[in-house]
């Protein structure tokens, strides 16, 4: 057993945010089928948002683009997805949530609590949606403020998870640490882009997104590694992490866990093959 | 992977509703039931079962589809794919029924034809709204017999493919693929459970896909959360006992939509 930020976690690996976690039925399925130590839903916002149009994922040599756009039923329709993943999925569920503001933020944060999360995880780093995500999380004051907010009106952990593109990340890392955070997340994707040269079209629908995947992991490393050297909070490392060479690798930086987001797109067992 | 460009080198008109664009590339080793990612640019991507090695054959419902209609031999579009698990092919000897309604007679249509190939005896099930709708129907009938239903009555049975469906020994099959709309599909799903073949046929589901690749979740089935996109889109029955199908589906933002 592994206790992270009060969990009790039966493995160190973890579901990254945005990654199977739309409906209850999937978290449930990666914790069983694919061991995951604990599971994070989807980015919860205040409002249904059908995300931005596709092509929104698109694999390369290196990785993975993507620009979903936080697509998500709301805090409201979330709840019975909420509801099934706390009770069949056997592992702590982490409750993803985004918003524009610390009141939106106390808002998602408040609205899913019936669905008893086990830790919220903040994300302040998405970096593809106007108003949300990397446009909070790249302000130290405001990501300060969310935490704070956020911090106020639950009584489980909060995590926040954080943008590798600013200039400098211990800088987001501590003041969510002054804002009560419980742990930080590092990294979200990389700005990326990819465009078709037959047509000239960007391929993202969005035009532009973020980049995971194995080309990421060195910019993870050193993030986690910085924040672990900056921080008192505990780390949880994700960026580009496929094997459990990468997961030792990502620990060795500082790491008290990892999340794995895209390695799911060659095996779902991913997460109990690092475990052994 | 990076979408391919496809050239339209022919456009098959179906159906009033329904075409099919035949493109410059082969897909060798797809399987029927397997689909591509099409990205009309500008618009949208959107999943497209393979009516054969070098075409998709689309109907006209949205934004995207309505865009595609508008492109003639010549136009391009974005290709990815194929992917997502297809039929299972029987074996020679084996007995294969295949039950098509409407657009789902896409996939079928080549999984018909490589069925036969493979030594297995075919028989088609084709439904459709009316006579006008029915597609494919020269390509199953040259794989094996074809019994036609049109909700109008303009062909065949009058009603349902269940309707059809009701008068055959399905005991005497060892495989059955199905797809259609899914209010046809549920019914059909009933039919063969209450037969109890249900773990003879194997269903071609469709639902919302963002990536297409496995990864987003935006596709998964309840009860078992498997991923249409990567485990499916072809199911066998057994796998979608107590699951949401005919039940309902969920939208772009993961709200569940009553079917």
């Amino acid at each position: 057993m592994y206790t992270l930020t009060g969990l009790k976690l039966k493995n160190p690996t973890i579901l990254a945010a945005g990654v199977l976690g739309t409906t209850g039925a999937s978290l449930c399925r990666v914790a069983r089928e694919g061991g995951a130590g604990a599971v994070v839903t989807k980015s919860i916002g205040s409002t249904p948002k059908t995300g931005h149009s596709n092509p929104s994922m698109v694999k390369l040599d290196c990785g993975f683009l993507n620009a979903m756009g936080l697509p998500n039923p709301s805090y409201p329709g979330f709840l019975q997805e909420l509801d099934t993943a706390k009770k069949d999925s056997g592992v702590p569920v982490i409750a993803s949530i985004f918003g524009g503001s610390p009141a939106e933020f106390k808002e998602v944060a408040e609205g899913l609590l019936p669905g008893k999360p086990d830790a919220f995880e903040l994300n302040v780093s998405c970096p593809h949606a106007e108003g949300y995500g990397a446009a909070v999380g790249s302000n130290p004051c405001l990501v300060e403020a969310v935490t704070a907010a956020v911090k106020d009106v639950v009584n489980v952990p909060v995590w926040v998870k954080l943008t590798p593109n600013v200039s400098d990340i211990t800088c987001i890392g501590n003041a969510a640490e002054s804002g009560g955070a419980d742990a930080v997340v590092a990294i979200n994707t990389l700005k990326g882009m990819a465009i078709d040269i037959e047509s000239g079209y960007p391929v993202l629908g969005n035009r532009s997104g973020g980049l995971s995947g194995n080309a990421v992991k060195p910019v993870a490393v050193k993030c986690v590694y910085d924040l672990y050297t900056a921080l008192e909070i505990p780390v949880i490392g994700v960026g580009g992490v496929s094997s459990w060479q990468d997961a030792v690798e990502m620990i060795m930086a500082g790491a008290a866990a990892v999340q794995i987001g895209s390695a799911v797109y060659d095996r779902l067992d991913i997460f109990s093959e690092i475990d052994t | 992977m990076l979408p391919l460009n496809a050239t339209i080198v022919r456009i098959n008109e179906e159906s009033p509703s329904v075409r099919t664009f035949f493109f410059d590339h082969q897909f060798e080793t797809m399987t029927p039931g397997q689909f591509v990612m099409v990205w009309v640019r500008g618009v949208d991507e959107v999943p497209m079962g393979l009516s054969s090695k070098d075409s998709i054959t689309v109907q006209k419902v949205g934004e995207a589809t309505s865009k595609l209609f508008e492109l003639e031999e010549g136009d391009s579009f974005g290709l990815r794919g194929p992917f997502g698990k297809g039929f299972s092919l029987p074996s020679e000897g084996e007995k294969t029924l295949v039950i098509a309604g409407g657009v789902g007679a896409a996939p079928l249509a080549p999984y018909a034809e490589a069925a036969r190939i493979a030594g297995s005896e075919v028989r088609t099930v084709l439904g459709a709204r009316s006579a006008g709708d029915l597609i494919f129907q020269e390509r199953f009938a040259d794989a094996g017999e074809v019994y036609i239903s049109t909700d109008d009555g303009s062909k065949g049975t009058k009603g349902f493919v269940t309707d059809v469906l009701s008068g055959l020994n399905l005991s005497a099959y060892d495989r059955i693929a199905v797809c259609g709309p899914e209010i046809m599909m549920a019914s059909v799903f009933r039919l063969l459970e209450d037969r109890k073949v249900l773990e003879r046929s194997e269903f071609s589901l469709h639902r919302y896909f963002k990536c297409g690749i496995g990864v987003c979740g935006a596709c998964c089935i309840d009860q078992s959360g498997l991923r249409v996109c990567k485990d499916g889109p072809v199911f066998s029955g057994v796998q979608l006992l107590d699951s949401e199908l005919g039940k309902y589906t969920r939208d772009a933002s993961g709200r569940r939509v009553k079917i």
